[in-house]
């Protein structure tokens, strides 16, 4: 347990009372943090969908409404929470936690800033820095299907089991192309710790943007990630889980009161952290210029911007997803499976292997140019040859006729 | 840009004025001759115009209005001429706010205003008494503690009687032929009637 956590120059030496009060300190924060953040996302979501729609949107509670989802929150809490008759009660119970720790824990290895020192001691602005942290954002974006399965199947009701299954298949499909996108960005980092990512992406000049940042030389598998992301928190246009006009409410038909919150604030807290790793991954985590005319080492360049350039970032996903909620359709389910299984996952894999290739090229000092387009030229064909063997639209295959 | 052109229009929205009317506080402005909430009128010298006809109460299609004259006592009359209304009640839980007692009415007594905006909490409160209903010493509207009003809207409380006085024809616009209201004198004719309607055969 000790190696696991060693990473973290916190907790390299002996762990004394104030190193556990800075773990305690940071998680309870952590948590603070996202709680909040989820009550701001919906408040702007619904601020911003409004604005899209020509209406005022949440005006009541508090200055501009910001208090609004807080109002919903406590209503929620008073309510009554019925228990179908024929649900599975322990189960039933159960889900919505099983929901909302995975959306709270993967945002536990985003380090949302740099290198701090509290209390004396020198730590990272993250929960916990894994050496695995990349697999245990993949750990938990699936065990976060069992919240949602469970909730459906426990409810012995035939909506929420309809809600369910389409969850799971969803989840499923979109979760190989998800992992194989995350691979595009572990092969050309060599690690699997987030903060290790996060330092590659360092700022060192004013191109660092372009020629530290993962996104541009990982570009297919970013586009790849954010589609696949999309699903993986059934947001608009995936959202077929919550089908309302085909499913009434989805997996969470039969939940009332405070545990249909919870499922509400998973989904929304899932967004959040789903950004946030986006941004970790890809746009260089809390990387961004520093006020030159500052110390290197003051208050501000250490503690402040790193925090702001992350927020920046996360702010301007999170508007994108909002965006999309507000402009695209939900997708038809055929359409949904044939995007993940007959073009995310093989582009997701063609692209690996590419990334593999100039990898491999760079470490053997090959012509790296040459064994790039090699290997771009034979994904192409290799798509080519995939394409061709599968069903196409309105084609069947015969043992299902 | 075909199917990313989506985009493009909800982005374009966001600097564009808002369609929301922030309703309790900001109200579009009513129509003139708006069917709302009754009032019973009283003549210039705060006598009630009421006679207790009960001709309201028998032309009301969902039979809303109660109505039980009476005669005026000699030494202290509350209407000019033998009877007055003595007990006069509207249920608006049932009006359907037609005016017909408007167009019954033979002293123009029951005239409607523009308002109609109540949130009663009971059914008691839904019935609006004599009381309730008969304008104050100033001619005006009572306001009851459920009811939502701004600014002027109780001024014209009888805008569609004028305009189709006495017979609904508009051969009469402009003519006068109502006495004077409470607080308010003689009102000028209501204007504007769209359609020309043929004209009375003993006109």
């Amino acid at each position: 347990m000790s190696r696991v956590l060693a990473l973290d120059p916190l907790l390299r030496g002996s762990v004394t009372g104030s190193v556990f009060l800075v773990v305690v300190i940071k998680v309870v924060i952590a948590f603070v943090i996202l709680l909040v953040a989820v009550l701001l996302y919906i408040w702007a979501m619904r601020k911003v969908i409004a604005d899209m729609q020509n209406r005022i949107g949440p005006n009541r509670a508090g200055p501009y409404g910001v208090l609004q989802t807080l109002a919903d929150g406590i209503k929620l809490f008073f309510k009554e929470q019925s228990i179908p008759d024929s649900a599975d009660r322990p189960v039933f119970r159960l889900a919505p936690y099983l929901s909302i720790m995975p959306a709270f824990l993967m945002f536990c290895v985003v380090p949302i800033g740099g290198t701090v020192s509290i209390l004396g001691h020198q730590t990272f602005l993250q929960v916990v820095d894994l050496p695995m942290g990349a697999l245990f954002i993949l750990a938990m974006s699936g065990l976060g299907v069992y919240g949602v399965m469970l909730a459906g199947w426990s409810s012995g009701s035939k909506y929420p089991l309809l809600g369910s299954v389409r969850a799971s298949a969803q989840l499923l499909s979109y979760e190989a192309a998800f992992g194989l996108a995350i691979l595009g960005v572990l092969i050309q980092a060599g690690t699997l710790s987030t903060h290790e990512i996060a330092v590659q992406q360092q700022w060192t000049n004013a191109w660092s943007f372009v020629s530290h940042w993962f996104w541009l030389k990982t570009f297919v598998a970013f586009g790849i990630f954010l589609v696949a992301a999309t699903a993986e928190t059934n947001h608009p246009p995936f959202d077929l889980v919550e089908a309302e006009q085909e499913l009434v409410g989805g997996f969470n038909t039969e939940y009332t009161g405070i545990r249909f919150a919870i499922f509400y604030l998973a989904e929304f807290m899932n967004v959040i952290t789903m950004s946030a790793i986006a941004v970790t991954l890809f746009l260089g985590g809390p990387s961004g210029p520093s006020l030159g005319f500052l110390a290197h080492n003051n208050v501000v360049n250490v503690w402040l911007l790193p925090m702001v350039w992350f927020l920046v970032k996360v702010l301007a996903l999170l508007f994108a997803t909002v965006w999309v909620r507000a402009s695209l359709p939900r997708m038809r389910y055929d359409r949904l499976m044939s995007l993940g299984w007959k073009w995310l996952i093989e582009i997701a894999i063609l692209w690996v292997l590419v990334t593999a290739t100039v990898q491999v090229a760079m470490v053997e000092d090959w012509n790296r140019l040459l064994a790039a387009s090699i290997a771009v030229v034979a994904a192409v064909a290799g798509y080519g040859v995939l394409y061709a063997s599968m069903p196409k639209s309105g084609e069947q295959i015969e043992e299902f006729r | 840009m075909g199917r990313f052109s989506g985009f493009l229009v909800t982005l374009r929205q966001m600097g564009k004025p808002r369609v929301t009317t922030e309703y309790p506080k900001v109200k579009h402005e009513k129509p003139e001759r708006l069917h709302g909430r009754h009032v019973l009128n009283r003549y210039e010298d705060g006598m009630e115009k009421c006679i207790g006809c009960e001709l309201c109460a028998g032309v009301c299609p969902a039979n809303c209005i109660y109505v039980r004259g009476a005669d005026n006592p000699i030494d202290d009359p509350v209407s000019p001429g033998e009877r007055y209304g003595f007990v006069y009640e509207i249920n608006y839980l049932r009006c359907i706010h037609c005016d017909l007692c408007v167009e019954a009415c033979p002293t123009e007594a029951i005239t409607e205003t523009k308002l109609f905006e109540f949130s009663f909490t009971n059914r008691s409160d839904a019935i609006y008494t004599k009381d309730q209903l008969l304008v104050d010493d100033d001619g005006r509207a009572r306001r009851m503690p459920w009811e939502l009003w701004l600014g002027g809207e109780d001024d014209h409380t009888s805008a569609w009687m004028r305009s189709t006085s006495p017979s609904g024809s508009s051969a009469y616009e402009g003519r006068v032929s109502w006495s004077g209201e409470l607080g308010f004198g003689v009102r000028p004719p209501e204007h504007g009637q769209q359609t020309p309607s043929p004209k009375p055969q003993d006109d």
